[in-house]
């Protein structure tokens, strides 16, 4: 039986002691992968361009004759390089992305399908409107889909990301201040924003932008806006409170239209952050509950892609009040026709500027519309009230072993836990995310909100199957099995099976380090 | 419905876990007078094929730019992108990634944003650039914030060269926090005015080559004199290919640059997703706006890459940050790379010419034509023309022939009494017969 050919047959694999080390530097299918800038690349290009006939002499002086400092990869040393890449990332697509806050839901092939078409992605934004009107159709229905969830009257599309919404909102706010005799260089202005000490980041970061002086208003036990604090601060020199709702701790404002009663007798505005429309879509429209201005992160409740960190697009519906400042451009319902207003000044007096250069994400608005289509009034119903069933059932079967930080009562689409549960372990918040990433997880959000010590926020979406859930969840309950039971080695060092080690953070700030150098100091390596 | 994974049976199951009765039963903290009973009067569940058949319909009502003669630009330029980009970009690890927060297992966005950030520095010729902002016009906004910052001073000179829908979107937002802005009247060679307009009050002057008229200009005097008088010089770029053929702003004196990268790897798309390209000097970084992505070691002293210097960001500073942006453009970024990749030096310098000869040779055809003056002296792929006629009625007629011929003037800046100047733009999507056809045709137009 010895000569018997082996070739192709089924191997079994002998059993070994230790890993010894690779010899390279590789490790299975994750490849180690170099910067563009430390290969050949020096004078290559992956794209056949005919050869230009003239060399620019007419241009002189203007020519740029320096080395440049760009490599360049053939086609299929490029597909490798990203590849490569690719392959030490997390993903949706690979597993549940359980991020507080950021609403990792599935991004549905569809909507890019859609955004490619070039009737959409090959038109110009200073095209004659007469050769774009479905575009401008486009924009119109989405709109009419975004007032209509929300309960708004207007919806101003062009903000770019969340935070740009927030903007537009808190301008809307001060122009109609303004307009009103209490803008911020006025006798009696109205200069101070109210956050709660929950919100998220870009909230008071975006009152300051725009010259507000942010207060911070306090929380209850309960995890919800003090009332009383709220009333003591809201008075003649507010211009807006904002508030999330549900806020930042998964927790529906109870006492809403109570806040917004509050906030209108005190002559001020509310900015709802709609971070977390996703929680109440097609069950509760703001418009209800008294909101005046709200952002809705086309890349959380509408499913646009997050992209490894955008873009993004965040249109924001305005009340009756605000509306008439929103900002231009704006697509108009002709009768005939669609029309898009690009200076303000021509239609509407009080406008208040605008905030960029075109006319918004028209690539998301594609793909949030072809999602909202796709779901319809009663499939947008149903994902809210999945993703609230999803955080509450994953709250439900990790509360007997893990702290949550409010658990009277049921959240809403995300569950937040604190690291009081954690006390004695000596394990921390961090360490213990770390450890999700050796089980094939990544971690929820960390610290945020900072209300709760030691904050987990963990927000599972509608998306997620039961089966994914109840994976998840073992993983998380082997986990704080092994933390209380003193394991703490594995969290402490985590994460030890993940393409990289713990990095040091410290380090990269305290010796920034953020362009690739050749050797010698120059942008190029040498020839 | 197709993206909802749970069955009747798992919600029964897992409300049960949770030890309520009914899917209302969570949503008690809602006010009863705020909840809905039903469904929102829209439109109900579709399938793919409707929902194709809708948008599908949307889609063919508009003129797209890679079937008619295109000459199109002022701020946003037609580019062919290899198949290779949009291909990478799809991945499910790039495209369903988040902000990469984690940065043991998002070492692949990290890498690349690290490597856009040493290509869009090398680019423009600058230390060293930020992981982007939003588009050009707010990478602009957020650059005279940055240098009212550095100087402590509070006034922009704004060159007549520059965008106008950027000046707008600029002085709408730096406004609001009482910073002065002095935008010079519209002219085709403008920039070297504002040298004149620089005082001890001025915070920076922002300049843009090639500018709005398409005109490339030499900042260099400009910088010595801002620089002069205490003055940081921002340098407006609004098509990245030129700096593949033009001096650098870096090159140039520049202090900080923004610029729009669309032209890189990114689709026209009626405007956005855009990507917005922020540039400076290593001694202004903690002044920055926006995610920078810095080296490091692992606990194993193998390099990474983290996202750093965070403490200038609002997740962190709150109300001290330097700027409130948070999701970014991320994904362009990336198709922004994966196309500078494929080019190389060597490809983008070729492309850059070839952009430069295809609008040498539209400008030839056009001033041929009775009655058409160029205006633009020296300009990379786009120049001004004055027609004997308003140029938005010329497009609009052009368009009735099926070609899209360029941008009014009049329609970025209705009051600057320049309605008769048409902004056309040629890349090296372009042909020469469409060139002859744009020519004959607009002969044919102005002569009627
Ligand atoms: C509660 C909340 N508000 C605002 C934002 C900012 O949104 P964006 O990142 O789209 O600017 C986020 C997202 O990161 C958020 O979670």
């Amino acid at each position: 039986m010895s000569t018997m050919n082996t070739v192709g047959r089924p191997t079994t694999p002998n059993a070994v002691e230790s890993k010894p080390a690779t010899l390279t530097g590789g490790r299975g299918l994750l490849q180690n992968e170099g910067l563009i800038f430390e290969g050949e690349g020096w004078g290559k290009t992956g794209v056949d361009l005919p050869a230009p006939k003239g060399d620019a002499s007419d241009l002189g002086d203007l020519v740029r004759r320096d080395p440049i400092g760009l490599p360049g990869l053939s086609e299929p040393e490029a597909m490798r390089h990203y590849v490569r890449l690719s392959q030490k990332n997390h993903a949706i697509d690979l597993a549940i992305y359980p991020l507080g806050s950021c609403t990792m839901k599935h991004n549905p092939r569809l909507n890019e399908k859609m955004a490619r078409l070039p009737g959409f992605s090959d038109i110009h934004p200073l095209q004659p409107q007469s050769t774009v009107q479905g575009a401008l159709e486009l924009m119109d229905t989405l709109s009419h889909w975004l007032t209509t969830l929300t309960g708004m009257p207007a919806v101003a599309l062009s903000p770019k990301a969340g935070a740009h919404g927030e903007l537009c909102g808190l301008m809307a706010i001060r122009a109609a201040h303004r307009a009103a005799g209490h803008g911020l260089r006025s006798d009696k202005p109205r200069n101070k924003v109210l956050v709660p000490t929950s919100a998220h980041g870009t909230n008071p970061a975006t009152a300051a932008f725009v010259g507000y002086t942010v207060v911070e208003i306090a929380q209850t036990e309960d995890g919800r806006v003090d009332l009383a604090d709220l009333e003591a601060k809201l008075g003649d020199d507010v211009a807006a409170i904002m508030v999330t709702n549900p806020n930042t701790c998964g927790l529906f404002e109870r006492d809403i239209l109570e806040i917004s009663r509050l906030t209108h007798e005190a002559g001020a505005y509310f900015y709802c952050d709609g971070a977390n429309f996703n929680a109440i879509v097609g069950r509760v429209r703001p418009g209800d509950l008294g909101v005046d201005a709200m952002h809705i992160n086309l890349h959380k409740t509408f499913s646009t892609p997050h992209g490894g960190g955008g873009p993004g697009a965040g249109p924001v519906v305005l009340s009756e009040a605000l509306a008439p400042f929103a900002p231009a451009p704006w697509v108009v319902n002709t009768g005939d026709g669609f029309k898009l207003v690009e200076r303000e000044e021509d239609e509407a007096e009080q406008a208040f500027g605008r905030l960029c250069a075109f006319q918004g994400q028209m690539g998301m608005y594609v793909r949030a519309l072809s999602y909202m289509m796709s779901h319809g009034s009663d499939g947008l119903r149903q994902v809210a009230e999945d993703a609230v069933l999803n955080a509450n059932y994953i709250k439900a079967r990790l509360q007997d072993l893990m702290s949550p930080a409010f658990p009277e009562g049921p959240c809403m689409h995300e569950a937040l836990f604190d690291d009081e549960w954690l006390k004695g372990t000596e394990i921390t918040t961090l360490d213990f995310a770390k450890a999700m990433i050796d089980e094939g997880f990544h971690p929820m959000t960390m610290y945020f909100p900072l209300v709760v010590h030691g904050a987990m926020l963990i927000e599972p979406t509608e998306t997620e199957s039961k089966a994914e859930l109840d994976r998840f969840i073992h993983a998380m309950r082997a986990l704080a099995g092994a933390a209380k039971a003193g394991d703490k080695d594995r969290f402490k060092g985590a994460p030890f099976h993940a393409p990289m080690k713990r990095l040091d953070e410290t380090r990269a700030a305290r010796q920034p380090v953020l362009r690739w150098t050749a050797p010698d100091g120059s942008n190029m390596a040498a020839e | 419905m197709r993206y909802l994974p749970l069955t009747p049976d798992d919600r029964e199951a897992m409300l049960a876990a949770i030890g309520v009765k009914s899917i209302d039963d969570l949503f008690v903290d809602v006010p009863a007078a705020a909840r809905l009973d039903g469904p929102v009067d829209l439109p109900r569940v579709a399938g793919e094929l409707e929902v194709e058949r809708a948008l599908g319909a949307l889609a063919a009502k508009n003129a797209t730019a890679g079937n008619v003669p295109f000459f199109c630009g002022a701020g946003a330029y037609k580019h062919h992108v290899p198949a290779t980009v949009d291909h990478i970009i799809q991945r499910s690890e790039f495209l369903t990634s988040y902000t990469p927060y984690q940065p043991e297992i998002a070492q692949g966005t990290l890498q690349y944003l690290y490597e856009f950030q040493t290509q869009v520095a090398n680019l423009t010729g600058m230390p060293v650039a930020n992981a982007s902002l939003y588009d050009g016009s707010t990478a602009m906004a957020e650059g005279v914030l940055m240098a009212t910052r550095v100087t402590r001073r509070n006034k922009a000179v704004i060159s007549g060269g520059v965008h106008p829908h950027y000046v707008k979107a600029t002085e709408t937002v730096v406004h609001a926090v009482g910073v002065e802005t002095q935008a010079l009247p519209a002219a085709v060679d403008a920039e070297a005015a504002v040298i004149d307009q620089i005082g001890p009050d001025t915070a920076c002057v922002v300049v843009q080559t090639p500018n709005i008229f398409g005109t490339a200009t030499d900042v260099t005097k400009i910088a010595e004199a801002a620089h002069a008088a205490g003055a940081l010089l921002i340098v407006v770029v609004t098509e990245a290919v030129s700096m593949g053929l033009l001096k650098s702003p870096g090159e140039m004196g520049a202090d900080i640059v923004a610029a729009e990268g669309q032209s890189i790897g990114n689709a026209l798309n009626f405007g956005g997703p855009y990507v917005g390209l922020f540039a400076t000097r290593d001694k202004l970084v903690r002044q920055m706006p926006g995610r920078l992505t810095g080296e490091t070691v692992d606990a194993d002293g193998e390099r990474g890459f983290v996202l750093t210097l965070s403490t200038r960001e609002q997740h962190i500073r709150r109300d001290k940050a330097t700027s409130n942006i948070c999701t970014n453009s991320g994904l362009c970024t990336l198709a922004f790379s994966i196309h500078m990749s494929l080019l190389g030096e060597t490809g983008l310098r070729r492309l850059a010419l070839l952009n430069h000869e295809k609008a040498v040779a539209t400008r030839d055809a056009v001033a041929a034509i009775p009655g058409v003056k160029v205006l633009t002296p020296r300009f990379f792929n786009e120049f001004a023309v004055k027609l004997p006629k308003p140029a938005a009625e010329v497009v609009e007629q052009l368009a009735n022939h099926h070609i899209l011929a360029g941008v009014p003037y009049s329609r970025l800046a209705p009051d600057a009494g320049m309605d008769d100047v048409l902004l056309i733009a040629a890349t090296e999507t372009t042909l020469d017969a469409d060139i002859q056809i744009l020519a004959k045709t607009l002969a044919k137009v102005l002569a009627n």
